[in-house]
């Protein structure tokens, strides 16, 4: 399918949870709400006509101190889907309030989202409701904030061991 | 009289002699500087010919910590463990950037040199080291070690 097909399927099928789209750079984009993303993406990994069943990434954005955005929500949740049988590719995004940073799980849909979204709590504080298994992937338990946050100060360190340089 | 000095000091130099000849060593390998040490170890740039082309992946065997790669502070204490686990004599190579000064790595997440959790011999700096610099640190190791001079 054209990538222009796919966002007209997905605004015939969800009208108005579709907020924004766009294929700028041939990179078919689409911003929905918080709300039916779970319904968005079973509708994209079981719809026969789009059948993405492979997750190839999930990850977020924090918008803290990007120029123009300031009203809308500081983090954006982005899934990269692609779909073997019919070799097309959407990227579905969602934003997520900083003052409650819950998103529903994907796992049940795709089983590697279980790691991605451990990835994505440990960098960007992002929960995910009903995740089986949440704790950090990348860095060690003790460490305390998360670094991709724009808040993070870049030349803050926490050693397990050795001094604090 | 001077004549037992003699042969001590005989005995050390024939020590220093077969220790410096006979490195076993633990290539501690976590990233890139991995594949330059694999080339320095093989057949181009032979480190067999220096007494060195039996690495031991056990610190219980090992004499000599080659730590290759970058060290992040969640590997650390591993790294740590590592080395205390190891019997004297030892020493310790800092191979490449990132474990000489944390490289181009000066974030959250990197050792910023394993000289602040371990005591370290030889530094062989580059990103990755070439050969060449590699067997010129191990020869600067081979002369630390024949004069029995260890750092702990």
């Amino acid at each position: 399918m054209d990538g222009t097909d796919i966002i007209a399927r997905l605004q015939e099928r969800f009208g108005a949870g579709v907020r924004v789209a766009h294929a700028d750079h041939e990179d078919h984009t689409v911003l929905v709400d918080l709300a039916v993303l779970p319904d968005v993406l079973r509708f994209c990994r079981d719809d026969a006509a789009l059948r993405f069943d492979m997750l190839m990434d999930l990850t977020a954005v924090d918008y803290l101190t990007y120029p123009g955005r300031e009203a809308g929500p500081r983090f954006e949740v982005v899934y990269h889907l692609y779909s073997v049988p019919h070799n097309h590719r959407v990227r579905i995004k969602a934003g997520v309030d900083e003052d409650e940073p819950v998103v529903p799980t994907a796992v049940g849909l795709w089983p590697i989202a279980n790691w991605l979204e451990r990835e994505v709590w440990d960098m960007f504080g992002l929960r995910f409701a009903e995740h089986p298994d949440l704790r950090r992937l990348l860095l060690y338990e003790e460490f305390e904030g998360h670094p991709l946050r724009k808040d993070y100060p870049v030349s803050r360190r926490q050693p397990l061991i050795g001094p604090r340089n | 009289m001077g004549v037992a000095d003699f042969f001590t000091t005989k005995l050390d130099e024939a020590l220093g002699w077969a220790r410096k000849y006979s490195i076993f060593q633990y290539p501690f390998v976590t990233a890139c500087c991995g594949m330059e040490y694999m080339a320095a170890a093989c057949s181009h740039y032979d480190v067999d010919r220096f007494g060195a082309g039996l690495p031991r992946f056990s610190p219980r065997q090992a004499d000599v910590l080659f730590v290759v790669g970058t060290i992040s502070h969640k590997m650390a204490p591993v790294l740590r463990r590592i080395y205390d686990q190891m019997t004297e004599p030892k020493w310790v190579v800092a191979f490449g950037v990132c474990t000489c000064t944390g490289g181009f790595y000066d974030n959250y997440a990197t050792v910023q040199g394993i000289d602040t959790i371990l005591p370290v011999d030889v530094y062989i700096p580059g990103c990755p080291p070439r050969p060449e610099s590699v067997l010129d640190g191990l020869m600067k190791l081979q002369e630390k070690i024949a004069v029995g001079r260890q750092r702990y």
